[in-house]
C-alpha cells in the first residue's frame, strides 16, 4: 500500500503533462501555471482552477533563443521554450512573479512570445521590514485577483479565498509533517523519492494530493525507524534536480535530512498567522518568511538558519544544488559557504542545469564528499 | 585674471575632489553611505553623509584596468563569475580596500534603491552582512504596466518615510527637510542640464561624441546633489550648444558618417578599443538611454512625485515603455542604427535585447547588431568579434541610407 502510493506519486512528477493532463478527469478542473518562486496559488484554487508548478523541465532550447540568451537560467529557458512551442496552451492562465532580473524579463517576453497563454505578472515587496510592505503586498494580492477574474472570466470572493486558504494551511502542515517524518525513513525515502514525492503535489489538486500524502506519511509512522549508516546532509538551492543527482546521493548513500530548497521547504516552511484576514494572512507568509535568496533581509539569516537546520536534524554537511546563471543563490553562496565553514561544517557545491547530460564529474565529486564524511 | 577652465578640466578636477573628500569625510569622522547610482540621494545628503558609489567605483576601477585583482579576490570567496562584474569588484575591494586606480572609505551604512535592478539589492545585502552594518533599501516594485498602480506608489512613499526615520536613528539627529528641499532643488536642476546637454546631440552633426557622455555620466552620478555638478552640467551644455552652432561634429578629425544609439552600459575595461573602432568608421554614439537616467524630475517637497520619478528609470519598466522610448529617441537623434552590448553582467537589461532589437526593425525599420562585452570583466569581449559587428552594422546601415536617397 505504502510502495503502491509511492510510486504512483512518483509516477505523477516525473511525468508533468501527463499529470496536468489528466487532472481535468480527476476533478473536473482546469490547470493554471504558476511560476516559480512564489506565487499566490490559493487565489487560483478559490477560482476553481488546479495550480501547476512551472519549474522547467529537460528539453531542447531552439524557439527560446529568440528571447534569451544562452546565459541565462535553464528553467527559464525551458518555461519560455514550452511556452512558445504550445505545450502550455490547455492552461487557462499563468501567474509570473518578478521576483529576480531574470523573471521580470520574462513576465516582459511572455505578452509577445506565449500571446494565447494569459499571463498575469506580478511583484512581491522586497522591503518587507516596513509595514507599507505588508499593505502593499495585500493590495498586489487582490490586484492579482482582479487580473485573474478577468483573464479567466470568473469571480473569487473572500469566502472563496478563505477556503482555499485553509485548504493550502492544511497541505502545508502535511507536508512539514512529511519532511519531518521522512527523515526517519532515509532508505525507503531517499533523496530522490522525497523529492517526487514532494513535486507530485505541483500535479495536482492539493485536496487529492493531500490524501495521498497523509497515507504516505500512516505508512511510515506505522513502521519502525529505519537504521542507516550514511551521509545525512541538508540541500539548499533553488531546485535539486535533474533528479540523476539524486540517484547519485543514493548511490553514495546520503539522505536528506532536511531541505532548504526554494522548490521544496521553502514552499510550505512558513506557516501563517493566527490573526487577521485571508488577504493579511497570504502577506504575512511571504512578510514572515526567513532565509530565502529571493526576498530580501536587513541581515541575511541563511547561514544560520542552515547552521540549526544540521544540528537539529543530526546532519553533517549541507550540499548546495546551484542552479547555473541563478543570481539570487549566487549571491548567497559567498555568505553562508564562510558562516557554515567557520562552524565546521562540511560544504558539497554542485553547479546544475536542468538540460545537463553527463553526470561523471558530478558522480566523482559526490563520491569523494561521502567517503570523507563516513 | 584667470583663465575660464573648460567642462573637461572641471569634470576632471571635481571627480579627483569626490573621491578626495570621500575620504577626507571619513577621517573626520563623517558618516560614508556607499549606495547604487539611481537612488533618492536627495536624503542621504540633507543628512550630510558623504555618498559614493561603488558602481561608479567599479568602473573606474576597470577604466584603468585594475579590476582584475578585485574580481579575482571575490571569486576565490565563492562568487560566481556569472554575475554582475560591478557587484564582484566591489565585494573584492570591500576586503582588500586598496586600488591604485581611486579608494573610496569603508561605509557606515549602505543604501540601495532596486529601479536599477534586483542584483543590487543582493549586494548590498551581502555588503551589510559581512560588514554588520545597516541596509537600507529603497524597494521600487517591478512596472511591468505602463503606469505605477496606486498601492506601488503608496508603498514607496512609505518607505520613504520610513528610510527618513531610519536615517535619524543612524545620525542621532533630526531629518532637515529644509537642507532636503535644497537638495532636490539642485538636483533636479542638475538633471536638468545633464539633459539639456545630452540633447546638443541631436543637431546634424553631433557635437558631441557619446563616449564623452560616458565621461560625464560620471559624475553626474556621484554629484547630482550638489551645485558644483549643476554648475558643471550648465558649462557643458554651453560649450556644446556654441560647438553646434558652428556646425562642428564629434571629433577633431573625421566626419561623422553613421549617428547610433548605444544601448547597455559601457565596456569601461575596453573603453579605448571600443570607441576606436566605430570612430574608425565613423560612427558616433549620439545617445542611449542614459540622458534620460539621471533625468530625475519631480516638483521640490514632493516625497510621492520623487518616488514615481525614481521608479520610473527605464530598467524598471515594461519593454512597451523602453521600446517606445529608444523609437522616439531614433526619430529624435536621427538614428541610422543601434549597438546592443548584450552585457554578461546585466541580465535585466540583456534578456529584453532581442525583443527591442526586432521592433526597432519592424516599427522604424532600423538596424541593429548585439555584441558580446562586460563593463568590468575584461575577459569577455572579443574586440574581434565586436570589430565585425560593427563592420556589419555599418553595411546595413550604408544600405538603408542609399535606399532612402535613391541610390
Amino acid at each position: 500500500m505504502l510502495k503502491e502510493t509511492i510510486m504512483k506519486l512518483e509516477e505523477r512528477a516525473l511525468n508533468p503533462a501527463k499529470a496536468v493532463a489528466s487532472i481535468k478527469a480527476e476533478c473536473g478542473k482546469d490547470a493554471v501555471g504558476c511560476f516559480p518562486i512564489y506565487t499566490p496559488e490559493e487565489i487560483v484554487y478559490a477560482a476553481g482552477f488546479v495550480p501547476v508548478g512551472l519549474w522547467g523541465g529537460r528539453t531542447e532550447i531552439k524557439m527560446a533563443d529568440k528571447f534569451l540568451q544562452g546565459f541565462c537560467c535553464s528553467i527559464m529557458r525551458a518555461n519560455m521554450e514550452l511556452g512558445m512551442r504550445g505545450v502550455y496552451d490547455q492552461l487557462k492562465a499563468i501567474i509570473i512573479p518578478g521576483l529576480c532580473d531574470t523573471l521580470k524579463c520574462v513576465i516582459e517576453n511572455w505578452k509577445t512570445a506565449v500571446p494565447q497563454v494569459p499571463m498575469i505578472g506580478m511583484v512581491y515587496p522586497q522591503a518587507r521590514w516596513n509595514r507599507a510592505a505588508e499593505e502593499y503586498l495585500e493590495a498586489e494580492l487582490k490586484r492579482v485577483r482582479s487580473d485573474f477574474e478577468k483573464a479567466t472570466h470568473t469571480l473569487i470572493t473572500d469566502k472563496n479565498v478563505e477556503e482555499a486558504f485553509a485548504v493550502y494551511e492544511e497541505y502545508r502542515a502535511a507536508m512539514r509533517e512529511f519532511t519531518e517524518v521522512a527523515c526517519d525513513y532515509p532508505l525507503i525515502i531517499d533523496a530522490r523519492t522525497r523529492h517526487l514525492l514532494i513535486k507530485a503535489g505541483y500535479f495536482m489538486d492539493k485536496k487529492l494530493y493531500m490524501e495521498e500524502i497523509k497515507k504516505v506519511i500512516d505508512g511510515l509512522k506505522a513502521m519502525e525507524k529505519e537504521a542507516f549508516h550514511g551521509v545525512k546532509v541538508i540541500t539548499t538551492g533553488l531546485i535539486g534536480e535533474p533528479a540523476e543527482i539524486l540517484d547519485l546521493f543514493r548511490e553514495c548513500e546520503i539522505s536528506v535530512a532536511a531541505d532548504d530548497i526554494a522548490q521544496e521547504s521553502r514552499q510550505f516552511r512558513t506557516p501563517a498567522r493566527k490573526e487577521g484576514s485571508v488577504w493579511e494572512k497570504m502577506a504575512g507568509r511571504v512578510i514572515d518568511q526567513r532565509g530565502c535568496a529571493f526576498l530580501a533581509e536587513q541581515k541575511k539569516s541563511r547561514g544560520q538558519m542552515l547552521i540549526d537546520m544540521v544540528k537539529e536534524r543530526e546532519a553533517q554537511a549541507v550540499i548546495v544544488c546551484m542552479m547555473k546563471f541563478c543570481d539570487p543563490e549566487e549571491f548567497d553562496y559567498p555568505v553562508y559557504k564562510a558562516q557554515l565553514e567557520k562552524a565546521g561544517i562540511p560544504v558539497l557545491y554542485l553547479e546544475l542545469d536542468q538540460q545537463i547530460e553527463s553526470f561523471e564529474q558530478i558522480r566523482t565529486r559526490i563520491q569523494s564528499f561521502a567517503e570523507m564524511l563516513i | 585674471m584667470t583663465e575660464k577652465k573648460t567642462s573637461k578640466q572641471m569634470l576632471n578636477e571635481l571627480v579627483a575632489q569626490h573621491y578626495a573628500d570621500a575620504g577626507k569625510a571619513k577621517a573626520e569622522g563623517k558618516l560614508v553611505a556607499w549606495a547604487t547610482s539611481i537612488c533618492p540621494q536627495e536624503l542621504l545628503e540633507a543628512m550630510d553623509i558623504y555618498v559614493v558609489y561603488p558602481e561608479n567605483h567599479a568602473a573606474a576601477v576597470a577604466a584603468r584596468k585594475q579590476s582584475m585583482d578585485f574580481l579575482e579576490r571575490s571569486e576565490s570567496c565563492g562568487y560566481s563569475i556569472d554575475i554582475c562584474s560591478y557587484a564582484r569588484v566591489n565585494l573584492g575591494y570591500k576586503d582588500i580596500m586598496e586600488s591604485d586606480a581611486c579608494n573610496i572609505p569603508a561605509p557606515d551604512l549602505v543604501f540601495c534603491c532596486n529601479n536599477i535592478c534586483t542584483t543590487v539589492a543582493k549586494w548590498y545585502e551581502n555588503l551589510a552582512t559581512e560588514l554588520d552594518i545597516p541596509f537600507i533599501l529603497f524597494d521600487t516594485p517591478f512596472n511591468h504596466r505602463y503606469e505605477a498602480a496606486d498601492h506601488t506608489i503608496a508603498y514607496m512613499r512609505g518607505q520613504l518615510e520610513h528610510v527618513i526615520g531610519q536615517l535619524e536613528e543612524i545620525t542621532g539627529k533630526e531629518f532637515d527637510y529644509d537642507k532636503l528641499s535644497e537638495v532636490m532643488r539642485i538636483s533636479n536642476e542638475t538633471a536638468y542640464w545633464w539633459r539639456k546637454a545630452c540633447f546638443t546631440a541631436r543637431a546634424n552633426p553631433s557635437p558631441l561624441n557619446g563616449f564623452d557622455m560616458f565621461n560625464y555620466m560620471a559624475l553626474v552620478v556621484c554629484i547630482r546633489g550638489k551645485k558644483e555638478g549643476r554648475d558643471l552640467f550648465r558649462l557643458w551644455y554651453e560649450e556644446l550648444e556654441e560647438r553646434a552652432k558652428k556646425g562642428l561634429g564629434p571629433w577633431k578629425e573625421g566626419e561623422e558618417k553613421y549617428r547610433i544609439i548605444w544601448d547597455g552600459i559601457a565596456c569601461w575595461v575596453h573603453l579605448s578599443p571600443t570607441y576606436k573602432i566605430l570612430k574608425k568608421y565613423g560612427v558616433n554614439v549620439v545617445t542611449s538611454l542614459y540622458p534620460d537616467a539621471w533625468t530625475i524630475f519631480y516638483e521640490t517637497n514632493d516625497i510621492e512625485g520623487m518616488a514615481r520619478a525614481y521608479s520610473y528609470y527605464h530598467a524598471n519598466r515594461c519593454v512597451d515603455y523602453v521600446s517606445d522610448t529608444m523609437l522616439g529617441l531614433a526619430a529624435d537623434f536621427n538614428i541610422d542604427g543601434v549597438v546592443f552590448h548584450s552585457n554578461r553582467s546585466c541580465k535585466l537589461m540583456d534578456f529584453t535585447v532581442y525583443e527591442q532589437q526586432r521592433r526597432l526593425e519592424e516599427k522604424a525599420g532600423i538596424p541593429s547588431v548585439v555584441f558580446d562585452g562586460d563593463m568590468c570583466d575584461p575577459r569577455v569581449l572579443s574586440q574581434a568579434q565586436y570589430e565585425t559587428r560593427i563592420q556589419a552594422l555599418v553595411e546595413m546601415m550604408e544600405r538603408r541610407k542609399a535606399a532612402k536617397e535613391g541610390r
